[in-house]
């Protein structure tokens, strides 16, 4: 049977890795191939980079970021962040990445997630949610823009309508759990991942090995993505590894 | 040398760099009159069946590999590329293959014994179990690799499968028949392992041509 991921996240500003608490507060963690080759060696399964660069030049120095990766890398990577048009994801997909992740683009036009399943196979297509609770309806409401703007749109809906569109994994970020370190937010895990036939990666709110194992039995996950504990050395891929195959959690 | 068959569709740089990390000399090419100087192919692939068969076939590769092959070149598929080296894939509609190996591709049913709903594509990293003995997987332990893909393969001959894993039935994921092999999933992104079965193939091309 497949084993669960361990996903460690990149988030990469003008090629240098930075983290942030509920998306705010940067703060600089390292060189992006350094740290992808740490997390290869600690029995990472697979690496995930967003691309936060603002300007021009930090989004061309991700592409030599991504050709960098691929050439000392044997494990596969996805990259995400600002990629707005199918040039833009036959560009990364080119310099060696295995999948691109679209956020913001593909709300503003889901026909895109079609473009690039089609072109590229649903395989190389990961559709990413930020997804924050909404009192007023009673739901998860969908985040644009790094978690900016607000959208009338619901995320599991919004998940269905992806995977129909071409989405072959979505990459599920809770707002209100992430940077916290309390855990995944299992319930919305588990709401989406029930919803949808593809691997569903959870993100946000790693804090220990528990929170891992919560989130692949109860939250239904398929993977987990977690960015500032590895990055500041609270915990290891191994040793979380260790943990969950305690729990009778199949891993790599 | 090993010939990469570049006919538009496969991650051709991950395959090539883990080549290079071998020291292991190739080249990127479409063009015939070179890859008939290489000691082996290797032919990747990402994306659909009836696409590839289709560039393959009005570029003439289809024909030249087989050609190749009958005259004893060894050769490797990898993912979509070991699909290709069977007779037939029911992808959009039944598409012929190569039909280097018996065998056809087929869809994961997504529903498994008791009519529950399981994830297609087969994604991630899975264990491979060892069925032969093969120049492949000469000394090495089963271990996991990584995988993607929605069809397999079945009908194939049984003696061809050399290793195969677990997901909802028995997923052929090494085989081989005389010199003509495949990895349903991706060894230049599955770590160690992969490293290994890649540097197997390559050592054997090698051993080949002491042969000769």
């Amino acid at each position: 049977m497949l084993a669960k991921r361990i996903i460690p996240c990149l988030d990469v500003k003008e090629g240098r890795v930075v983290k942030g608490i509920q998306f705010l507060e940067l703060r600089d963690a390292g060189d992006p191939v350094e740290l992808a080759r740490a997390y290869d060696e600690q029995g990472a399964d697979e690496l995930v980079f967003l691309d936060i660069s603002a300007s021009h030049e930090g989004r061309e120095t991700m592409v030599d970021v991504v050709q960098d990766v691929a050439s000392e890398l044997a494990i596969p990577f996805t990259v995400g962040g600002g990629i707005k048009t199918l040039q833009d994801m036959k560009r990364l997909l080119r310099a060696g990445a295995d999948k691109v992740s679209l956020n913001t683009s593909a709300l503003l036009d889901p026909q895109l997630i079609k473009a690039g399943a089609d072109y590229f196979g649903s395989q190389c297509i990961v559709v990413a949610i930020d997804a924050k609770w909404d009192e007023s309806i009673g739901t998860w409401r969908v985040y644009t823009h790094g978690g900016r703007n607000p959208l009338d749109k619901e995320a599991v809906a919004w998940a269905k309508e992806a995977v129909d569109l071409g989405a072959g994994e979505i990459l599920l970020t809770s707002m209100d759990s992430d940077g916290e370190k309390k855990g995944f937010n299992i319930a919305l895990t588990k709401a989406i991942s029930e919803a949808v036939s593809v691997p569903v990666i959870a993100s946000g709110g790693a804090g220990q090995s528990e929170d891992f194992t919560e989130v692949f039995t109860d939250g239904k996950a398929d993977a987990a993505l977690a960015a500032s504990i590895f990055h500041y050395k609270e915990t290891s891929i191994a040793e979380v590894k260790a943990h969950l195959k305690e729990e009778g959690v199949n891993v790599r | 040398m090993i010939g990469i068959v570049d006919y538009g569709m496969g991650n051709l740089f991950s395959v090539s760099k883990a080549l290079e990390r071998m020291n292991v000399p190739y080249i990127i090419s479409d063009n015939k009159e070179q890859l008939a100087h290489a000691e082996a192919l290797i032919l990747p692939g990402v994306g659909a069946f009836r696409d590839a068969m289709k560039l393959l076939n009005e570029t003439g590769l289809a024909s030249f590999i087989t050609e190749q092959v009958q005259k004893g070149k060894p050769i490797l598929g990898i993912c979509l590329g070991m699909q290709l080296l069977f007779e037939e894939s029911e992808e959009n509609g039944l598409h012929k293959g190569l039909g280097l190996l018996n065998g056809r591709a087929v869809h994961f049913s997504g529903k498994d014994q008791d009519g529950s709903s399981y994830k297609v594509p087969h994604m991630g990293w899975n264990k491979l179990d060892f069925h032969k003995q093969s120049p492949l997987t000469e000394e090495l332990k089963e271990d996991h690799v990584y995988f993607v893909h929605s069809y397999y393969i079945t009908e194939h001959e049984r003696d061809t499968l050399i290793a195969s894993a677990d997901y909802f039935g028995e997923v052929p994921a090494v085989v081989g028949k005389e010199k003509v092999f495949g990895m349903q999933f991706h060894p230049e992104k599955s770590g160690d392992l992969g490293v290994k079965l890649l540097q197997n193939y390559t050592r054997y091309v090698k051993s080949m041509e002491v042969l000769k």
